[in-house]
């Protein structure tokens, strides 16, 4: 395609983007505990402006408190878009202090404040449901995928009419299964990646251009 | 933890009586029937927007040394036909079965099937 063409075609592009398209939206990133949310949300950082967004762990509830970074400008090829990327703290059904003694090896203390702060965070994650635009839903694809915590979230996003990106990550992992995660979650588009190495997170990025470029009218 | 009784206490709880409740009603009586340590099956489950809220609510009450949480398993809502959205019939949620986190587990789950477990030796207040 010779020079001038691949120009028309880049402000065809950004043309129907700005009649068609959102220029600015706050993503959630969002997940049960363990997934690799906040490995995610580093890794996109990291790409994008070279920052990272927090701290992560083998222990769950590592992320207690959400966090966020303005401003991410995300391409891909003549399109972009500009986020606002919140890191959510895992949601549960249920947290027991005794886990984080008995499994990790955490003192009494520490882990009855871990389970608080845990309880208070996912609160938090709740809270922010109302404030998003869209959702890049972490899954373990070592894991069953049929957990309430997920059904639920989806759930809420679909009467809320938010897009949702599931994002089935640990793909490095020997045992993961993004297959299962496709046929669970038929309705929604699954992109397998590992966060932690970075493989094919090209393609979630160009699908969260895409996907929360559409404008949608959400339902509160 | 509740104290140990002899038995598990299960209570199926028909459409018509989550229906005679508002969505605040609801999640106040179910969650405060599973914090006396009984498992639920509700005939007609809550809706996703009601999951959330129960998990929230949940949260708020969760007491480390008596109720670590719930657990809660229930299919995905019934599809409608686009004549059934036409004319307004959102979709309904399906059976759903909610326990105290330490007496229920859940072992597997898929769109046709769902697998709990009764931990022995503690039962319902």
């Amino acid at each position: 395609m010779g020079v001038f063409a691949k120009l028309r075609l880049s402000r065809f592009s950004e043309t129907i983007q700005k009649i068609f398209g959102k220029k600015h939206a706050k993503i959630g990133i969002y997940g049960p505990p363990n997934v690799g949310k906040t490995t995610l949300a580093n890794r996109i950082l990291r790409d994008w402006t070279g920052d990272i967004m927090g701290t992560v762990s083998d222990i769950p509830h590592e992320t207690r408190r959400a966090t966020w970074k303005r401003n991410i400008k995300v391409e891909n090829g003549h399109s972009s878009l500009m986020m606002d990327i919140v890191d959510t703290p895992g949601i549960a059904t249920k947290i027991d202090y005794k886990e984080f003694m008995n499994t990790y090896g955490l003192s009494k203390e520490e882990s009855r404040s871990r389970a608080k702060e845990a309880t208070e965070g996912v609160i938090e994650s709740i809270r922010w449901l109302e404030d998003i635009d869209g959702v890049v839903l972490v899954m373990d694809a070592t894991q069953d995928p049929f957990t309430q915590v997920n059904v639920t979230i989806i759930g809420n996003l679909e009467a809320r009419n938010l897009p949702i990106l599931i994002a089935a990550n640990k793909i490095d992992a020997e045992d993961a299964s993004p297959a299962t995660l496709k046929s669970a979650f038929p309705q929604h588009p699954v992109v397998p990646i590992s966060a932690l190495t970075g493989y094919n997170t090209e393609n979630l990025y160009s699908m969260m251009v895409k996907e929360f470029g559409k404008k949608r009218h959400k339902k509160r | 933890m509740t104290s140990k009784e002899k038995g598990i206490a299960f209570t199926l709880i028909s459409r018509q009586k989550l229906n005679d409740l508002t969505s605040k009603e609801k999640l106040r009586f179910i969650l405060d029937e599973v914090k006396t340590g009984k498992i639920l099956v509700l005939e007609q489950g809550l809706t996703p927007v009601e999951q959330t809220s129960l998990i929230e609510n949940t949260m708020r009450e969760i007491d480390q040394d008596t109720f670590i949480g719930i657990e809660m398993e229930g299919y995905s809502e019934e599809k409608t036909s686009f004549l059934q959205r036409v004319f307004g019939i959102t979709r309904k949620p399906r059976m759903t079965v909610i326990g105290p986190a330490h007496l229920l587990k859940m072992v597997r789950k898929d769109n046709d099937k769902i697998e709990t477990m009764i931990i022995p030796g503690k039962g319902a207040k």
